[in-house]
């Protein structure tokens, strides 16, 4: 159905089902509890979790089928965001126009840079990726400030045109039909679940973007990649050009990048410039490479864990370390919350860097393949399956 | 001319940073293949050993002095170095002026020893993994150096000084028959400039001249023959491994009293460090310690006045600029090998 | 290909549903009783303290975090009082807030400012903060600020200097402790013109961004008015390290100050590379030359070392002064901690005080009353003597202090000298002063 065969259903399907519950699945813990410092589920976190999926699901497209290691990618979600900003202080609050202007500008930019930086491989490509996009970074830090404001990022203010604003527009809308703040809080018993408007249409997004790049994965285009990758003077001996594919893989993946920045920018309406260091790049390299590259849902779930621990990890003091840990004995107490206390609050940066050690060290390809490690050994050994393999391409060198 | 010969200098000393962290990097990178993320960490652990040094030599104890308070008040606790009263005042006072130079004893075995145990434990497993393992793993260890150096050292800036004979600077303006105070320059860059010198001869001739420098450059060229003659190139290369991770040390402890470190200096230094090495091409050392100097003095020249007044906020960009050109104009960078990471 | 039992049909439907779903929720928004965002429910009330943990100014956030931490134990009656027993309006009681036990959350902003709004998205979200505090930069104060507009919380903003944070990027729901960089101009340029004299020749080094260019621009106006002359404005990138190639050819542009308008990494390594050039041992036009960093703050005095030493720059406030209040927080503080509060320590304990004042003398922790009984809001007691917050644009206005590096240190805290207090009315200016011109504080918005 759909173009997809019975195992790529399946997963969509089970990408659709986790996206459209996630308010419940990220919120296991009761809201008065202990452990409630670890639920997910509110609007911000959650519209995270697929923007940034979308993001390394593009960047995917390029890295995991080609092999080409962009590191300015970052540049793409910087455009996009800026350009959905401007359609809000030009236009209205209305994130349509942002948006698909968003995809229309990175895609420019991708098709210009690519151009350009597709003229090398391996290592060089990697870092004429990179140079454009600190380029990018520094200008619109400083130079560039009318367009893009510079350090405190690009907002919208009263005194801007915006054309075709209505009295009741405030904040990002969908055509006036659900404003992206607004959230419906279920209360079950000692448990909330947020249904956040913003997020749906993100997760929306991101589903279909997901089945966008099985349907690239399965095609002739995307054999054409992967072909590329495996080797490229054979596939130059055979009489074809191997730029062409290359180049529009880098492009699709660019504005994949884009729609990400417009959501962003249309979730929380400012657009900093950080958005395109080369930390933002390296970021979406980290979240493909720990989910796993060249396997379909992969980068999102790395992009996941990433996003997760940035924001629970990070908030989490000595205080609350102190009531999780209040029934211990007290100079065991404070041996263990002196213990822990490095790995979270100022610490959290630690704890990804122990993660990111831990995954290549033991689980080599990725959290998807630990995954699917332990489904195996749960299962014995028997359901090595050709869908399986066809899914797990080795990564990318 | 004065502000040309003044840039040129600065360039000279700003490109002597960037070649020696190029140099340590190509040596891992270029050679062993191996994509090292952490290797502006290694450069920041080698500027805090000049910073634990100091420390060190700084052990005090404390004697109560009743005539003076804190700022709370109490009694005032006056601290005393133990070297200041084994050595004496005047004695223990100028070895602890001389902590920097000598970190540079301290930090050779610290440094070798931390690249040894990241080759032996770490990278050795990771010699035929994809880059993009060896990317995770190496950034990951690099976070863990710095929260490791954040820990103990917290995130401000450690001021760590020179001896106080390197303070003030040279008057070259006279030497070259300009007015005196045109152009003048600080002891201890020259210091840092000359160091580099030194270093990066030392690591040429060492290449060059002896056997183990032979067979290690075999190696790189070609590892399996090299292997197959009987020679154990994984020992060369861990002690390879562990001469890089001391140069880019030494270049952290010399760097220490130009710029006061910070845990995250490292990362400030990652990106350009790789920029260098690839613009100088993949597997070049000359390579690399040309990029370093080239990069170093068109940067300098494009903070001149004359110049950003004509490209505003051309000094921003002009490292990538330059990166970009020479990278389309010659496929492989300055000088690199066919063939080494290009695919 | 299709090999799966589900239908077309099927699907269609499902998300017909589906869609319907995404559009439900504007029904429900408005539905909720509360009458402002995160209104407590009895069961206390949660601050969110949003500061840097990691990244450069990790330290400086580390203190702010201290400071906030004292403030709520403070509020809620544990411990000495500090400050409270000093300040002139008494109505905060040691039984919390309005007698809501408080509580706080803390995050990291990473000084970014797409991280800072994240993090005080989650606390508003998720934790139900009612007030958000902290933070050391302009950029991250101007984003959050904007956030907390949108989101009908307080913000408290910190360490932030920029003139646009109360100049036109000015919110309703933001209210300022801090002093700005035309009070940094104000304060320092008679101290300097006494110091140095009145026919200076300056060169400035400035940080390209926001912060930098307008701490810059005052700079300028407030020396050349004094009778100083501006020789060049050299920007400087963000991501400098080395600033070397921008010092060496000071010395010869026949300037005789150089002034280093940079903050954090940038004014440590700009200030140690000009000590290095010498070049405060050279005599320029038959004067001695000198050196001034506009803000100073402790941590960034400690990193430079003894680079600052004869330097003059301005600060918010120091430990040092010796008002009651001053000495009551510095006492409190450095009994728990064992070290003296940084300035920025104290612009966030402070802003927690008056942030709670506020609430009990408003009788609510709606928003759009506290902002009110902040308006205008005169009180002694915290440090720099009597002080505003003024009404047009929620700038604080109190006394600015002129700042010396030591010559030498008796300890490690020691590393500044109070040269003068610039009393209030000499950094006071209009509202509508071009240099704050063109924003609008807008309407107060409780949320919900």
């Amino acid at each position: 159905m759909l173009g997809l065969n019975k195992h790529d259903m399946k997963m969509l399907l089970i990408v659709a089902a986790l996206a459209m519950l996630a308010p419940f699945l990220l919120n296991p813990f009761p809201t008065d509890s202990a452990m409630a410092q670890f639920n997910a589920g509110y609007p911000d976190l959650m519209q995270r979790f697929v923007i940034f999926g979308i993001f390394a699901i593009g960047f995917n497209i390029l890295f995991g089928l080609t092999g080409y290691l962009s590191f300015g990618h970052a540049a793409f979600l910087g455009v996009g965001s800026y350009s959905t900003v401007w359609m809000f202080k030009l236009l209205d609050y209305n994130i349509v126009p942002g948006i698909i202007l968003s995809v229309i500008v990175a895609g420019l930019f991708a098709v210009v840079i690519g151009y350009v930086s597709l003229r090398r491989s391996g290592i060089y490509f990697s870092i004429l990726t990179l140079a454009f996009a600190q380029m990018s970074f520094n200008l619109a830090y400083s130079v560039l400030t009318p367009i893009t404001n510079g350090e405190t990022g690009l907002q919208v203010y009263t005194s801007d045109p915006q054309y075709l604003i209505d009295d009741w527009e405030t904040v990002p809308h969908l055509f006036g039909l659900v404003e992206m703040r607004s959230t419906y809080t279920m209360e079950l018993g000692a448990w909330s679940f947020d249904f956040n408007a913003g997020y749906y249409l993100c997760a929306v997004l991101m589903v279909l973007m997901f089945y966008l790049s099985i349907r690239i994965f399965r095609s002739p285009f995307g054999m054409m990649l992967r072909a590329v990758k495996s080797n490229q003077t054979r596939m130059n001996y055979t009489g074809l050009n191997a730029k062409p594919y290359t180049l529009a893989a880098f492009v699709i993946s660019g504005m994949y990048a884009g729609l990400a920045g417009g959501l962003l920018a249309s979730m929380d309406p400012l657009a900093g410039a950080e958005r395109m260091q080369w930390t933002a790049s390296g970021e979406v390299v980290l979240m493909t490479i720990l989910g796993g590259a060249g396997t379909l849902i992969g980068p999102v779930v790395g992009a996941g864990f990433i996003k997760y621990f940035e924001n629970i990890f990070s908030k989490i003091n000595e205080n609350v370390l102190h009531e999780w840990f209040g029934f211990l004995p007290d100079g065991l107490e404070n041996a263990v919350v002196w213990v822990v206390e490095h790995f979270v609050g100022s610490g959290w940066h630690l704890t990804l860097g122990v993660l990111f050690m831990m995954v290549v060290i033991f689980l080599p390809g990725g959290l998807v393949e630990g995954g699917q490690r332990i489904m195996r050994m749960l299962r014995g050994k028997k359901s090595d399956n050709d869908a399986e393999k066809t899914t797990q391409s080795t990564p990318a060198e | 001319m004065d502000a040309v010969i003044l840039q040129i200098l600065n360039g000279l000393d700003k490109g002597s940073a960037y070649a020696l962290i190029a140099l340590g990097l190509t040596l891992i990178f270029g050679t062993l293949g191996v994509v090292n993320f952490a290797h502006g960490a290694l450069f920041m652990i080698g500027a805090f050993c000049a910073v634990s040094l100091s420390k060190i030599l700084n052990l005090s104890f404390e004697t109560i002095d009743e005539t003076q308070t804190d700022f709370l008040g109490n009694p005032l606790k006056v601290k005393t170095a133990y070297i200041e009263s084994w050595f004496g005042p005047e004695l223990g006072a100028s070895i602890i002026d001389w902590a920097v130079p000598l970190a540079i004893l301290f930090s050779i075995p610290i440094m070798i020893g931390i690249g040894f145990i990241m080759e032996r434990g770490l990278i050795k497993h990771f010699y035929k993994r994809p880059h993009a393992d060896q990317i995770l793993v190496t950034f990951g260890l690099a976070i863990v150096m710095q929260e490791i150096i954040k820990h103990y050292y917290g995130a401000n800036p450690i001021p760590t000084p020179a001896p106080d004979v390197f303070k003030g600077s040279f008057d070259f303006g006279t030497l070259l028959g300009f007015d005196p105070n045109v152009i003048i320059y600080p002891y201890w860059r020259l210091v840092y400039f000359a160091f580099a010198a030194v270093i990066i001869g030392t690591v040429f001739a060492f290449l060059q001249f002896t056997t183990f420098g032979m067979v290690v450059r075999a190696g790189m060229a070609d590892r399996e023959t090299v292997g197959l003659l009987g020679i154990n190139i994984d020992k060369r290369f861990t002690i390879m491994f562990g001469i890089a991770a001391a140069v880019a040390g030494l270049a952290g402890v010399m760097y220490a009293p130009i710029n006061s470190p910070n845990y995250h200096m490292g990362m400030d230094f990652l990106v350009l460090s790789f920029v260098v090495v690839v613009v100088g091409g993949m597997g070049s050392l000359p390579g690399a310690v040309a990029a370093g100097f080239l990069l170093g003095i068109l940067e300098s020249f494009a903070s001149m006045n004359e110049i950003k007044s004509l490209l505003p906020g051309i000094d921003q960009i002009i490292i990538y600029v330059v990166a970009i050109i020479i990278l389309l104009t010659r496929p492989r960078g300055l000088m690199g090998r066919k063939g080494v990471m290009e695919d | 290909m299709s090999k799966s039992n589900f239908t077309r049909r099927g699907l269609l439907k499902t998300s017909a549903i589906a869609g319907a779903g995404v559009a439900m929720p504007t029904i429900f928004t408005a539905s909720s009783a509360a009458a402002y965002t995160n209104e407590p429910t009895g069961s206390g009330v949660t601050l969110g303290f949003n500061v840097p943990q990691t990244g450069p100014y990790a330290e400086e956030g580390m203190d702010e975090l201290r400071a906030q931490e004292l403030a709520v134990q403070h509020l809620n009656g544990e411990g000495d009082g500090g400050m409270m027993n000093t300040f002139s309006s008494k109505a905060l009681k040691g039984n919390g807030i309005l007698g809501n036990k408080v509580k706080f959350v803390t995050g990291d902003t990473q000084t970014k400012s797409d991280a800072a709004r994240a993090s005080a998205k989650s606390m508003i979200e998720k934790d139900g903060a009612i007030m958000i505090n902290g933070g050391s930069s302009s950029g991250v104060a101007v984003a959050v600020q904007g956030l907390c507009q949108e989101a009908g919380v307080i913000f408290m903003a910190g360490l932030t200097h920029s003139n646009d944070t109360t100049g036109k990027d000015k919110k309703a729901n933001g209210f300022r402790h801090f002093f700005n960089a035309y009070m940094s101009g104000a304060a320092l340029a008679p101290v300097l013109a006494n110091a140095y004299g009145k026919d200076r020749r300056a060169y400035h080094l400035t940080a390209d961004y926001t912060w930098g260019w307008t701490q810059q621009a005052s700079m300028q106006a407030a020396t050349e008015a004094m009778g100083w002359e501006t020789v060049n404005n050299v920007l400087t990138p963000l991501a400098s390290t080395d600033f070397s190639s921008y010092i060496a050819p000071v010395l010869n542009s026949g300037a005789d100050v150089l002034v280093l308008n940079h903050y954090g990494g940038n004014m440590v390594n700009s200030l140690t590379n000009a000590v290095q050039f010498g070049l405060q041992d050279k005599m320029v036009n038959g004067k001695q030359f000198e050196i001034v960093v506009p803000l100073y703050s402790e941590l960034m005095a400690a990193g430079a070392g003894e680079n600052v030493q004869g330097v003059i720059g301005s600060m918010n406030w120091n430990w040092q002064l010796q008002d009651e209040g001053t000495k009551a927080f510095v006492k409190s503080f450095g009994e728990k901690y064992g070290r003296p509060p940084s300035n920025s320590a104290h612009t966030c304990y402070v802003q927690t005080l008056l942030y709670a004042d506020a609430c009990e003398r408003a009788g609510t922790f709606n928003p759009c009353g506290v902002a009110e009984a902040l308006e205008g809001f005169e009180f002694d007691g915290l440090g720099n003597g009597p002080t505003l917050y003024r009404a047009d644009d929620h700038q604080c206005f109190k006394d600015v202090l002129v700042m010396k590096g030591k010559e030498n240190p008796t300890n490690q805290y020691d590393t500044l000298e109070i040269v003068e207090v610039t009393p209030r009315a000499q950094v006071e200016y209009a509202p509508d002063h071009p240099m704050f011109a063109g924003g609008e504080l807008g309407k107060c918005n409780p949320g919900a």
